[in-house]
Parts: structure tokens; sequence; C-alpha cells
């Protein structure tokens, strides 16, 4: 079955830690894992993160309001750059939504046996970052109430939306990754749920978790249309992990904009999202298994192997930068290769070098096992790297849209109060919603882990 | 339906509101004064202003008003009660508001998504008047008077609204082209700023009120025959107001009336005394010119007849093929102009110095004893005087407006000797009231000092902004026992008169007007006034023994009587003159006045030291001498060289830059194009002082500061108040055009100035390419060369065929001289709105065609590399080429914008236009991110002033008021192409060529701008595309436009290359 | 939500029928400008004045419209027939084109209070201006109230739009075609 195991007896067989410390039993690990939503009261850490999120999604709030009542004046945008941070921000907050499915669907697929501790809280991270990154599109827009002519329905008007448009592809790109992720998450949830209804003790929860769980009894039928239909959908979900950032990437590829218009943009889109998106886990994981003691299932194991899938990505993320150069001078292309210039010595180089350092540079220390497994330096790598990635963004929109064809339209971009709030705002709802997440719902896949615990046991059976 | 529906109502509205206006003010001002009384002391107000003067009586009454005026809460009280009194309506300030509208945005912005009120009134006519069908526009012929000059227009009236303004073909001083002021003398119109009523002292009075008060104060001045009584006028043309004014000083011989026009100068008819021993009308025939030399004279874009001679200069420089000849113009200029920037020769030359260029032309010539001159004028000298040897009588020597006599004496010397009178030059008697401007004011304000006058009737002008500093004029108006204030907006003079009256717009009154070359027009009104305001003539009679007399009768009688030496009789002619814009016959007889100068009698010359700085003034280019401040279209439009909006700057040139470290830093916020930070300077120039932003311009002589002028309102209205530096400050009689001896010390503080078009360099692209003649010979397929077109099928979506019309426009830049009248216009016909100083510099500005202005051979002798940034100094911005390039949409056939659009809002016409849907439009700003040629404006915020009801009724009804947040760019002027088509189509037949006329072709003075249908070989536009001279920017695109160019060919002289 | 088939309240109840179905009288004489311009144009009072100071002169339910005379005050019709702002329509090309009045209006000889016949929205201009001759009639019977469309209006409709050169699909679905 699990082909990544080697036989117990190997001799290097110490250096690989377990996806599970040995001693679980199935109780020990359900408990410990319904504990954190059932029994564990409400710490003041974690009122006090969530209150704070909660002000910040205020802010967020307030900040569309403005945007509907002024208009999209109150950015930084203009003309020549039509496109600022709110872009900038989709393409982000995608770029992370991407690790969940990748984790959950194509480990799974692969029967990567580590993937079952982190897979549930990376799914819930995509639909929470799908959901943030969702908002921009709309609001970006300058009458966000005519935001529905984008959908094809037979309107009263006899004609349809323009299909030759990437962001019509980017309508359905995003909203089926969306519903696909949601419904994968749910599944998956399903059994959990139902242990949390049997586990419940007060009325409300027995009867919110009852409806969730949708009548999950256990019975052998159900684990195995349960088996096949997660099967399934992992193999629905497998392309999306790829569509989504290709499509995204698009946006700017069939542009004809310099520093947009170029083929590497598909590839090196989908590796710096799943490098942004286990950066993101990382970020994530790290406090969590921290805060509610489950260093037992988020192994370093696990650690390693994120930061280990974080270098392979960022190298091919430097090559995608290296290329995008690369084929500047070598197509001649005398638009192409003025933009070059301009990110190395134009008004805004140093977003340029910020983004080499943080993307390309510092990832370098992964190489090393030391760093891989100081749980520190990957908390803070993770964070530099989702600001690089950020960086990477606003790179790709803003320095090509301040340099394009006709240098008298040349022009320059500094962002609004406004759209700074937005874009806190955005990590607010991000941040509020995993709270919630963590304290409603086992972060971690009861199910998958009692399998683990059985299959630790037949090990011991072994020796 | 709806348009028409609104027009109605609108004219409802505007009746009733006229009304309100009337009866709410005396109304309002009681308010105001209860309000006032009970918070009595600190704030002085109205009622204590009467306390004050109860029961004082003549001079002592005006000597109270005089201590009142010391008194800084007096001050306070003007700026209450006078500065647009009359134009308040409830939260009239909010609703003028049209850069923020906050609380009307936040107030619609919900209502933006939902549909319209269910009912909706329709308002016919009760009786329709004659002529008129609804929903098709009336053309009538009337003329703008400006200055010394008239320019004949066509104006466009929908239900008796004026809505836009095209030149009269027939009308010597327009030849059917107009400019920048003409197409926004239509906002001031319906500007809400407008004075409105009569006032005497601030309060709302009566017209026959003030006509009893007109008729009391004439028979005191009748009583001392007039002695007491001045007249102040601007330049005056109207045969008729200058006939009334003599009859006036015949009822008062002892009156005298001054002129005073602030940006006239006085060296022309001082040079012309000093050339004929008296004052002559000097008229150019600049088309029959092969060579011309401009000794600082901006002729094709200011001053008397300039939009006819830009269209003769163009037409000489139109060239069908490599064998057509251009001619040639050399320009010798301070600080550069419009003209000097589409010179084939140019040369910075410091203003002083031009005389002494004139002098050794001259000498060359066989004129005067000559003289000597350095630097690079100095190899002219020459070259340009064999030249003219060469074209004798088919050159030009013409002297600018704001030179010395002795300079214009010279030219009109040169231009006898070369026997260019009589040919390419000739003169006229003078327009008008042969008043010399200086003296003018000089005089009345000694007398104005002695306590002389006792009535001042001022008719128009606004001396106490505009008059010499040293004259205090604000002062001595106080001495003045009544002054009379005519003016279109209660102003800085405004403010010191006893009486005000409302000044109408040219569209609102009856009066008549001379051309340049003295052709008369009859000025009909297209409107009845829309405030209680009068005319010059209604004033004038007022204090005439015909008080009331309606201007209409003045004007019928003044032509009754000059007609019986004219070909036709006021019965017949009349009806004709109206129709046609012009007078027959009415054009001033050329004479021949003798030549009495000698140049060897001029005194010596004494040259300034080559290091010292010289200050010179100079009318904006947008809002002239300060009586357009108030105009937003002006106050936005990019000034034609430096592209500066909504301010005024010291301009210097980069070394003197470089040497005193004035460098302007780029800021973020827009940038380039956008917002640029300048330091400000203290200038301080005949003892007084004046702190302006300085800005660095290519091509500025060396130690020339210039000052423009028409800044610093104080009282223009909500526009134009408090923008820029007033450079009048620092203006004095002594120095009235050129100044020395000043100090200009940096205060360490900057200042934004907002700037649409910075990056001045091409960066090496396909953009604007350019040639001289010769090179045009030997190579005439040059504009094609560095562009590798791809071929026709190298896009991936199959070739559209357009088997009916293709709409196209071919732009000549070798005529364009970047004059602006075309950005203007487009702004007037389809709607646009302005945005403001800050949007603009957050790069907002919603123009739909631009101007781009470029430098070539701007390559650094020592890096090599080419600068696009004025303030990085470097030896070859000192004198650059300078290029002008009008970007409209480019209208292209495999647009880019076109494929992003998610929601089909811009797509291809059958006929290739690139159509804007705007009602479809969700704003992704997708499509302006794809244009290459960045053409696309954006409502980022609401722009569009929806309250002002002024507004309402000047709006083009066959153009959508864009909403904000949609995308908006230029059409083609669809909406032309649609009523054309469908009358040809009504007729059976086809649309002829030259029947569409976009806004900006009509109104080009060069005729630079061509459209029409590109798939007609013989269409006029189907010729310019198929010389060789036509590309199409950026052709390795393959976007295909349909805008295309034809190459920049300028025409210098290979002496003086050589040289 | 399009206003289709809803009659208004008028400042006078002016019956269509009346005038059109009964006494005959031709559109043009009131709606003079619909030939020559794009508004149909609502008569002035002036246009009722003259049959109405003889005709009724003294009933009272014509009151509004002498007062309207005598005072020089617009009578205020509530709007039926009401598109967008931005839709620029053209009643003269239409009828050129052979557009009859009762193609949008619907019969209006039969209406005693005027509503609108058609919804009015981009769908239904659309299903004409792509297929303009199932609408086509001849010229002399754009006026023609009792006009219905032969059996044979395919043909010859598709006559009609040769004839009358009316423009292709491709140009009359064109968006600056009502859209500016």
């Amino acid at each position: 079955m699990s082909v990544t195991q080697p036989p117990l007896n190997s001799p290097d067989i110490r250096r690989l830690d377990p996806v599970l410390e040995p001693g679980h039993t199935y109780a020990s690990v359900t408990d410990k894992i319904a504990a954190v939503v059932l029994t564990r009261p409400l710490g003041i850490g974690w009122l006090a993160g969530f209150t704070l999120a909660f002000g910040v999604v205020m802010l967020l709030f307030i900040s569309i309001a403005w945007l509907v009542i002024k208009g999209v004046g109150i950015w930084g945008i203009n003309i020549p750059i039509g496109w600022g941070f709110a872009i900038v921000n989709f393409v982000w907050w995608i770029g992370i939504g991407h690790a969940g499915t990748l984790i959950s669907a194509i480990l799974y697929l692969l029967n990567q046996k580590w993937r079952t501790s982190i897979n549930r809280f990376a799914e819930a991270m995509t639909l929470f970052a799908v959901a943030c990154a969702g908002l921009f599109p709309l609001i970006h827009t300058g009458r966000p109430w005519m935001a529905y002519y984008m959908f094809p329905y037979p309107s009263t008007m006899g004609i349809w939306p323009q299909f030759r448009s990437p962001l019509i592809w980017d309508v359905f790109a995003v909203s089926t990754y969306g519903t696909v992720s949601l419904l994968f998450w749910f599944v998956g949830l399903l059994p959990d749920l139902a242990t949390l209804r049997d586990r419940a003790k007060s009325r409300y929860q027995q009867v919110i978790y009852g409806i969730l769980s949708m009548g999950w009894r256990n019975s052998a039928r159900h684990w195995h249309r349960y088996q096949s239909a997660y099967l399934l959908l992992a193999g629905l979900a497998t392309p999306l992990v790829l569509s989504v950032h290709t499509v995204v990437s698009f946006d700017f590829a069939i542009a004809i904009v310099p520093g947009w218009h170029t083929t590497i943009f598909p590839p090196y889109f989908v590796a710096g999202a799943i490098y942004s998106g286990f950066a993101m886990v990382l970020t994530l994981a790290i406090p969590l298994r921290k805060a509610y003691g489950l260093e037992d299932f988020i192994t370093m194991r696990h650690l390693e192997n994120m930061a280990k899938v974080m270098l392979a990505t960022g190298l091919i993320v430097a090559y995608g930068y290296f290329i995008e150069f690369f084929m500047a001078f070598y197509s001649g292309n005398k638009f192409d290769v003025f933009l070059a210039e301009q990110r190395l010595h134009g008004p805004y180089s140093h977003f340029y070098f910020a983004l080499i350092l943080c993307n390309i540079l510092t990832p370098q220390l992964l190489w090393f096992e030391k760093v891989r497994r100081n749980v520190v330096a990957l908390f803070l790598m993770s964070l530099v790297i989702n600001t690089g990635m950020w960086l990477e963004r606003f790179v790709i929109v803003v320095i090509s849209l301040t340099r394009d064809f006709m240098p008298s339209a040349w022009g320059r971009y500094s962002p609004t109060f406004w759209d700074y709030s937005t874009f806190i705002g955005t990590l607010g709802l991000f941040v509020m919603l995993i709270f919630l997440f963590v304290r409603g719902l086992p972060a971690i896949a009861i199910a998958e882990m009692r399998e683990l615990v059985h299959e630790s046991d037949a090990k011991k059976g072994h020796t | 339906m709806n348009d028409y529906a609104n027009e109605n109502k609108f004219r409802i509205l505007q009746g009733s509101q006229a009304n309100d206006a009337a009866d709410d003010h005396p109304h309002d001002h009681e308010e105001q004064e209860e309000e006032e009384t009970t918070e009595q002391g600190q704030r002085l107000d109205l009622t204590a202003v009467r306390e004050k003067l109860r029961e004082k009586t003549g001079k002592q009454y005006w000597r109270t008003l005089e201590e009142l005026a010391d008194d800084p809460h007096f001050e306070d009280l003007l700026h209450r009660e006078f500065p647009r009194h009359a134009s308040e309506w409830d939260e009239a300030v909010d609703r003028r508001d049209f850069l923020k509208l906050m609380g009307a945005s936040l107030a619609l912005a919900g209502l933006a998504g939902c549909g319209r009120p269910d009912i909706d009134h329709i308002v016919p006519y009760v009786r329709q008047p004659d002529g008129l069908t609804l929903g098709r526009p009336n053309f009538y012929a009337t003329a703008m008077p400006f200055g010394a000059d008239a320019v004949g227009v066509l104006v466009e009236s929908h239900e008796g609204r004026p809505t836009k303004i095209e030149g009269n073909p027939d009308h010597p001083s327009s030849l059917g082209a107009s400019s920048a002021l003409v197409q926004a003398s239509i906002l001031n119109l319906y500007d809400p700023d407008r004075s409105q009523t009569v006032q005497q002292a601030g309060e709302i009075r009566s017209w026959s009120a003030f006509l009893d008060a007109a008729q009391a104060l004439a028979t005191n001045v009748k009583a001392t025959n007039g002695a007491g009584f001045r007249i102040l006028s601007g330049a005056l043309t109207s045969p008729t107001l200058i006939a009334q004014i003599h009859k006036l000083l015949t009822l008062y011989p002892e009156a005298k009336w001054y002129q005073w026009e602030p940006a006239g100068g006085d060296g022309a008819r001082d040079g012309a005394k000093l050339a004929f021993g008296r004052n002559v009308n000097t008229v150019y025939e600049v088309g029959k010119a092969n060579v011309i030399v401009s000794l600082d004279a901006d002729f094709l874009a200011s001053g008397p007849g300039h939009i006819a001679y830009a269209k003769q200069f163009s037409r000489r420089r139109k060239l069908n093929g490599p064998s057509d000849a251009m001619n040639r113009l050399y320009v010798l200029e301070p600080t550069p102009s419009v003209t000097g920037s589409s010179a084939d020769h140019r040369v910075p030359l410091r203003s002083s110095d031009i005389e002494l260029f004139g002098r050794a032309l001259a000498g060359k010539l066989g004129i005067g004893s000559g003289g000597t001159v350095a630097g690079e004028a100095g190899k002219w000298v020459d070259v340009v005087a064999k030249e003219l040897q060469k074209e004798r009588g088919a050159s030009i020597v013409i002297a600018g407006e704001y030179q010395p006599a002795a300079v214009h004496a010279l030219a009109h010397a040169i231009n006898a000797a070369l026997g260019n009178v009589g040919n390419t030059v000739y003169y006229t008697e003078p327009h008008g009231g042969d008043a010399g401007n200086l003296d003018s004011i000089r005089d009345l304000c000694a007398e104005m000092d002695h306590g002389k006058v006792d009535l001042l009737l001022m008719l128009g002008g606004n001396p106490v902004y505009d008059a010499p500093h040293d004259f205090d004029f604000v002062n001595k108006l106080k001495r003045v026992h009544t002054a009379v204030h005519l003016s279109s907006y209660f102003d800085e003079t405004s403010a010191w008169c006893q009486w005000h009256v409302a000044e109408s717009h040219y569209l609102e009154s009856w009066s008549d007007a001379r051309a340049h070359d003295g052709t008369a027009s009859i000025i009909q009104p297209l409107i009845s006034p829309l405030y209680y305001t009068h005319s010059a003539l209604d004033l004038v009679a007022a204090f005439s023994d015909k008080p009331g007399l309606p201007a209409y009768d003045a004007v019928r009688a003044y032509w009754t009587e000059a007609s019986t030496h004219l070909p036709a009789s006021l019965e017949v002619g009349w009806r004709k003159w109206l129709n046609d814009g012009v007078i027959a016959g009415t054009k001033f007889a050329a004479i021949n006045p003798e030549l009495k100068f000698n140049a060897s009698s001029l005194p010596a010359f004494q040259s300034s030291p080559a290091d010292q700085l010289e200050y010179i003034f100079r009318p904006d280019p947008a809002v002239h001498d300060g009586r357009f401040a108030n105009n937003g279209w002006l106050q936005e439009l990019p000034k034609p060289v430096t592209k500066l909006v909504w301010d005024n700057a010291a301009l210097i040139s980069p070394k003197l830059a470089q040497e005193r470290d004035f460098a302007h830093k780029v800021q973020s916020r827009g940038g380039e194009h956008g917002q640029v930070r300048a330091p400000l300077v203290a200038i301080e120039l005949n003892g007084s002082k004046v702190t302006a932003a300085v800005w660095t311009l290519p091509g500025q002589a060396e130690n020339t500061v210039v000052l423009p002028l028409g800044y610093g309102r104080t009282r223009a209205g909500y526009t134009g108040s408090n923008k820029g530096f007033n450079a009048y400050v620092v203006r004095t009689s002594n120095a009235l055009w050129t100044a020395t001896d000043g100090k200009m010390t940096a205060t360490g503080d900057s200042y934004p100035l907002a700037c649409t078009q910075y990056h001045f360099n091409m960066e090496g692209r396909q953009i604007l390419s350019t040639a001289t003649l010769a090179e045009y010979q030997k190579n005439p397929a040059f504009a094609q060369e560095h562009a590798e077109m791809p071929a026709k099928d190298d896009s991936l979506y199959k070739e559209f065929a357009y088997p009916g019309y293709a709409w196209g426009m071919a732009i000549d830049l070798t005529k364009c001289n970047g004059c602006n009248a075309c950005v203007v216009a487009c702004q007037s016909e389809n709607n646009i709105p302005i945005v403001g100083k800050d949007q603009v510099m957050r790069g907002r500005e919603m123009h739909w065609i631009r101007i781009d202005r470029y430098y070539t051979n701007t390559e650094s002798a020592t890096s090599g590399k080419a600068t696009g940034d004025p303030s990085e100094y470097n030896p070859t911005l000192d004198n650059p080429e300078t290029f002008f390039q009008p970007v409209p949409c480019q209208q292209c056939e495999n647009a880019p914008c076109e494929q992003v659009c998610p929601v089909g809002a811009t797509v291809h016409s059958a006929e290739g236009l690139n159509d804007m849907v705007y009602n479809r439009c969700i704003g992704t700003r997708y499509c302006s991110n794809n244009c290459p040629y960045k053409v696309r404006r954006f409502n980022f915020l609401r722009f569009q002033d929806w309250d002002t009801p002024q507004f309402k009724l000047m709006r083009n009804p066959e153009v959508t008021v864009r909403s904000r947040g949609v995308m908006e760019k230029c059409t083609y002027c669809v909406q032309r192409i649609n009523n054309v088509r469908i009358d040809a189509e009504k007729q059976d037949r086809p649309i002829r060529d030259g029947e569409i006329v976009t806004a900006c072709e009509s109104a080009c003075p060069s005729e630079a701008i061509v459209f029409g249908n590109a798939n007609d070989p013989n269409s006029r536009v189907g010729k310019l595309k198929a010389q060789q001279r036509n590309y199409s920017i950026l052709g390795e695109l393959n976007a295909r436009p349909r805008t295309t160019y034809l190459a920049a060919v300028r025409n210098p002289n290979p002496e003086l290359e050589k040289a | 939500m399009t206003n289709q088939r809803v009659s208004r309240v008028q400042p006078i109840q002016f019956s269509h029928k009346h005038h059109v179905g009964d006494d005959g009288i031709d559109c043009r004489y009131c709606h003079t400008s619909v030939e020559t311009s794009a508004y149909a144009g609502i008569p002035p009072t002036k246009t009722c004045m003259n049959c109405h100071s003889v005709l009724f002169n003294n009933s009272a339910y014509l009151e509004p419209v002498r007062d309207s005379y005598r005072t020089d005050r617009s009578i205020e019709w509530v709007k039926v027939h009401r598109l967008a702002d931005y839709v620029y329509f053209n009643h003269s090309i239409h009828l050129s084109k052979g557009i009859g009045c009762s193609t949008c209006h619907g019969s209006v000889d039969e209406m005693p209070l005027i509503f609108q016949a058609s919804p009015l929205n981009m769908q239904w201009c659309l299903d004409c201006h792509r297929d303009p001759a199932k609408n086509v009639r001849p010229k002399d019977q754009v006026f023609n109230m009792q006009w219905k469309a032969p059996a044979n209006q395919e043909e010859i409709g598709k006559k009609l739009v040769a004839e009358y050169k009316i423009r292709t699909v491709n140009e009359l679905t064109s968006c600056s075609t009502c859209h500016r």
C-alpha cells in the first residue's frame, strides 16, 4: 500500500520521521483532535486574535462601501496603469488557494500519506483564499452592479458576453475551482462531522453537526461510496490545480503589453501559485500545531516535505524569471528589451530586487537540512516567500503598465490609503475565517488519521 | 426621445430659474442681513456699513467709504457679499463643485444601478417657432469679438440652445477654422459663475433703476460738459460701439475715451508711427510668401488674424509628392511658441537681442547702419538676407506683437525694401480708437489720482487686476466719484466700483465687429440672455441722450447709415449679412503710407550683458490675459509646448535650471504624465515680489525667464480663482514686456504642477517620423523604412471585408502646429468633462484627442544616450527640434482593446469604427491596458457635472453623457457620421466626400486632419493614405490603425544646415 | 418592467382612436417632423387650437388646451414611449425604409388612450435589425394603420429590402447604429 514508506528494518528509518508519532490509539487521536472543537474552552489568545481579525474585516467593509459610493477613483489607478492592487491581490490570493487542492487531490492520488494531517486545513485555506480572491474581480470594475453582464444568460439585450476575453475565462475557471474545492472539502469532512455529532455534549452542537453530517452512519456502504466519491472528486480537482492559474495567467499573456505577452506565463504562474500556497500552509500550520499541541500529527516530516516542495517550485519560478529576461533579449523585441531594462533600473527597480531577494535568494537556504528542520526559520521563510510572491504580481502588473508603447503616455502608480485598506481587509477576512474554522471543525482529518493509527499498529506487529 | 423631453424640460427650467434669480436675490439678501445683524460686532455687515454711511453725503460719503475700505472687516464683507452673490442658489457651491461632488455622488451611487423614475414628461411648445424642426440643429452665423480682431463663427443651435461653435468659411479671420479660445468661448456663456444682475455696492438693482441712476449721473457730468467723465475700454472693433462712443464724446465735449488691453502691444502702433508717422493696421498675405522671417512673432497662434494666417501658411506646406515645393519659416524668439515649434529654422534669442538681429538684417539689406549679432543668430544674418533678396516680393518679415517700436519699424522698412508691400503685406486704416494702450491707462490713472474723474465708465476689462502695477489702479479708483463697471464676472475691478453691470455674452447680444482686415460682421444673438445681463451698447446708450436704446436698433441704425456706401442697402443686405456672417464690401481698402523711417536715425543699440537675466511677460496660451481664467476647458487644456495645466509657471532654460539647480522632480502620483514637483522661486522685480514655480523648458533662450500672465486671479470664479501666480504684480509700465535687473531666488519649497506629458523622447520607436525636404525628395518612402510592417494576413483572425464605407483619418504632421483647437473642439462636441488639477496629477485627464510633443535630436553628445527628462541637462535641449502629434483613438482594424473586453462593450462596426458602448461597459479597464496608443479615457470618479442646470443646456444632445465607471474614447464623431448617413440614405445617394467633418477636422486651422472614406481612392483621405509619407504609429504591432499619419517634413535651408 | 401596455393618465385624456380612427386625421398632421427628424414631434398647443378654436371650443374637457394657449404654458404630457437616453432612435429613416408606424406603435387608431404596444427593449429592436424583411412594407403603406403583413411577406420583404437599399445585417447590428 504505502509506497513511500521504506521497510522498517532499513538503516535510514531513523532519519525518516513518522507522519504520526507512535503510541497513538484510535481513541487518543479522536480525543485530541475533536477536543479542539468540542471541549477545549475559548482561549484568550483565540478571542484576541479573532477580535483583531474581525476589526480588520470591518475595515474591508468600509473600504468596499466607500468604493461603491465614490468609484474606483479612490484607488491609485490611472491611465496608463488601469490595474493596480486589486488585480495584484486577486492573483496573489488565487495562487495561495492552490496548495489546498494540490495537497488534497494530487498527493491523495499519489498516495502520499504525509498529506493526511495537513490536507484538511490546507483545503479550508484554499476556500478562504479563493473567497478573498473572488472579491477583487468584482469590486475592481467601474460598475460592480453591472458585473452580471459577464455571465452568459439569455438577456433582454439579445447579446452574449465576449468569449474571447480572458476575463470571461477567469469567471468560469475561478468559480469552477471554488465549487469543486468546496465539495471536495465537505465530502472529506462528512465522517468527522459525524464523529463530532456523536461526541458533542451540547444540544445545538449535536443538531448542527447532525445536519452537516448528512446522516453519516459509518456503515460499510457509506465508507464504500465515500471512498469512490472522494477519489472521483480528487481526480476532478487535479486538472483544476493546473487550469486555474493557467487561465489567470492568460489575463496577462493574451494581452499585448510588454512584460505580459509571453508564453512562459502559464507554467511559471502555476509553479508560483504552488510555491506561495505551500508557504501559506506553513505560515498557518506552524502556529496551529504549537497552539493546539498537534506536534504529533503535524510532524517535522510534514514541515520538511513542504519545505522541499517550496524549494522545487521556487526553482521553477526562478527559471521563469530567467527565461523572461532571456526571451526579451533573445527575441530582440525592442519593447520587451526596454521593459527588462526598466525592471532593473526603472523607477520601480527596488521592487524587482526585493522580489529576487524574497523569491530566489532566500529559499536557497532550504538546501540545508538544518534550515528545513528549523521551525522558526521555516515560519519566517514562509512569510518572506508570501511577500515575494505578492511583489512578483506587483512587478508584473504595475511595472509593465508604467512603461508601455507610447512614451508620451508613460505614467506612474502609487497606491492610496484605500488600496492598502482593501488589501489588509482581505487578509483580515482570511484570518478570521481560519479562526472560525479551527474552532468549528476538526482541523485535521480524524478518520484518515485513524487509518494511520491502524497502519502504525500494523508496523508494530512486524517487529 | 428622452433628449427631446429633457431639452424642453431644461428650457422651462431655465426660464423659471431666470425668474428665481430675479425674485430670490433681494430676498436671499434680506435673509443674510437678518442672520448677520444678530451677530453684530466682529464681523462687519451691510447694516453696519449703512450705519456708518448714514447722513453722510457727497465727498464725505465716499471718504467714509474709503476709511471703510481699509477696515479688514470691510474686506471680509466684500468677500462675503460680492463675489458670486448674484449667482447664489441654495447650496450653489456644492452644486457647482464638479471636481468633488461628494454629497451628490453619495446620494446617487445607490441609484446608479437602478432604473429610471417611472414618470417622465414631454413638454411641447405652445407655439412652435418657424424654421425649427425638433431634433434638427440650426446654424447661425455670428462673430466672436476678441481684442483687435473678430472671428466669424457658425453656431450650432439645438432647439434654441447654442451647443457648438464652428468657424465661418466666408469670414476672413476664420476661413472655416477656429481656435481653442473660440471653441471654449461657449463654456463662458453657460458658466454658472457669471455675474447675473446689475449691482450697486453689492446690492441687486434692476436695470431700470440703473438707467435712472445713469441719467442722473449723466446730467451731473453734463453740467461740466463731461469734464469729469472718462470711458475706459479694451481694444474695440465694433463700428457701432465706436460710433456710439464718439456720439457720447460729442455729447460731452470734455469727456475722454481711454483704451487698455493688457496683452495688446503698443509696439505695432508706435512702430507704425515711427515708420510712417501715423498708425496703420498691417495685414499679411502669408499664403503668398515663400520665405517668412518671424522676429518673435507668434503669428500662427496669437494676434489678429492668426487663424487665417495659420491656414494660409499650412496651405503652402501641402505636399502631394516629393516634387512639391514648401515655403520656409525662420523664427527668432526668446521662448518656444507654437510658431517657433513648427519653424524650419528656429533660434532662441533673448527678447532684447531681437532688435539687434533686426538691425543687422536690415543693414545687410542696405537699411540703416546694421549691427552684429553674436552666437547662432549671427550666422543667420547673411543666409537669411541672401534668401530674402532672392525672394523679393514673395517674402515677409513679421515683427512680434510684444517687440518694441524699433523692431516693427525695421520690419516695415525691410518689407518695403524687398518690395513685399502690396504683395505679401499691405496696410489699412487702423481699427477703432487710436488711443495708445499704455499712455491711455497712464493718463487715466493720473487724472483719477488728481480726483479729476467723477464718472468712470469701464466697458469690460479688469484694470484692478491687470493694469501696470506701479499705477496702483485700485487706490486711484477709490478717488473716482462713481465708477461703473461692465463685466461678465464680478471680478477684482467690480469689487471696487459703485455700479457693476453684468455683461452679456456675445452669443446673447446684438452688436458688430471687424475682422483683422476690416471686414465687418453683424453679431446676432443665439439665445436671449440667460441672466439679467446687458451689452456695452446698452451701457453706452444709458449715458447718451437715448437711454434704453436697444442694441439691435443701434446696430441697425449704424448700418442703415453705413450701407449708403456699400453695394447693398440695409433693406436688401441685412438678411444676407446675417446669413453670411460677413458684410460684403466692408473690408478696409489697402492704403499706401509713405515710409518716413530712417533706420540710421535709431539711437545706438545698448546690448545688455549676455549673462543678464531677462524677464519677459507673455499672455498665457490658455487663459490669455486672464479673461478666460474661469473657463474649465481652457484651464485643463495642456499648454501647447509645456503641457502644463491649471497653473502657470516661470519658464526657464535647461541651462539656467542646471546652473541654479532648479530641476523639478517627478512624483509618483501619475509621474511623467501627472504630477511634477517644481521648485518655488521668489522673483523680485521693479520693487515688488511674486512667488512662482519654475518650469524647465527646452528651447528657451538661456537667460530668459518667461512670466505668463492671466493667473493668480482672486475673483475669477470657482474654477479660475487662486490658480498659479499673478505675474501682473511684478509688471510695471516701464517694463511692460521685458524687464531686467530682477532677482530670482529659490525659496527652498516646491510646488506640485500638473503636466500631461513629461517624457518627450521617442526612445527610438516608430511614432513620429520626420525628414527634411531634401531627404524626402531623395527618399520619398522614408516613413516606411524603420517599421517592419507585418503582412496583412499575419493575424489569426480572418480578414474582414469592408464593402461599404471604411471611415479613416489622415493627420499631416507637416501641417500640425500643436495649437490645441482640435482638443477643445472635441471636448465641446462630445460632452467631455473636466476633472480638475488633482485628478490630472493622478493621470486621469479625459481629452479624447491629445497632442503629443516630442523633441528630436536630443541624444546627449557625451553619453550618446537620449534623455527624456527636461530636468536632466543635456546641451541638445538648448534648441531641440519640436514636433507635435495629435493622437485620437486610432480606430484599429485589429483592435487590441476589442479582444479583451469581457462584455463586448467595445466592438467593431461594419464600417471599421471601433465602437465604444458606454451603457454596456462595466469598467474593467482591460481595454485601456491593452491599448498600445493609450487613447482610452476612464471615468474613475463621477467627473461629469450632472447637476448644474446651465451645463445641461450646453451639452450636445447627439452624444451620450457618460456616467462614472465607464470607459470612453474618440468615436470619429459617430453622431455626425450617422446623421449625415441618414440624410444621404433618405435622399437615396452615397455620402459625398467631405460631407462628414469631425469636430477636430473642422476646427483645425492648419487643415492637418482629414476624415473620410478610405475605401474611395478619390476621396481626400484616400489620396493622402496613398502617399508614401503615410504611415501608422507602431505599425509593427499590426493593429492596423484607421488613423494614419503623414510624416513631418521640414524645409531647412541647406546653407544654414552646413553653417 | 418594460411598461408595455400601460396607459398613462394624461392632462387631457386625448384619444388617438377618435382622432385617427374616427376622424381619420393623418399622423403627420400632428407629428410633423416624423419624416424629417429623429423625433416625430409632439404637436404644439397651436396645432390643437387649429381645430378646437372652432370645434368643442367651449367644452370644459378641452379647457386645459385653451388655458395652455392663453397662458402660453405648455401642456405637460406624460411620456409613454420611453427609450433609454443612450439609445438614438431616428423616426425618419425608419419610415423612409418602409417601416410603418404600426410596426412599433401598434394600431394606434384603436387606442382610446395611447399605450406602449411593444416591449421596446434591445432584444426586440435587434429582432428586426437582424431580419428587417419580416417587417418592411411598401413605402406608401407606412402610415396605414390597417396594414397587415401579407402571407408572402418573407419574399415581398426581401424584395423591398433590396429595393429600399436597407443596409446589411452587419451594418444594422453595429453598436454605433443606435448607441453613441
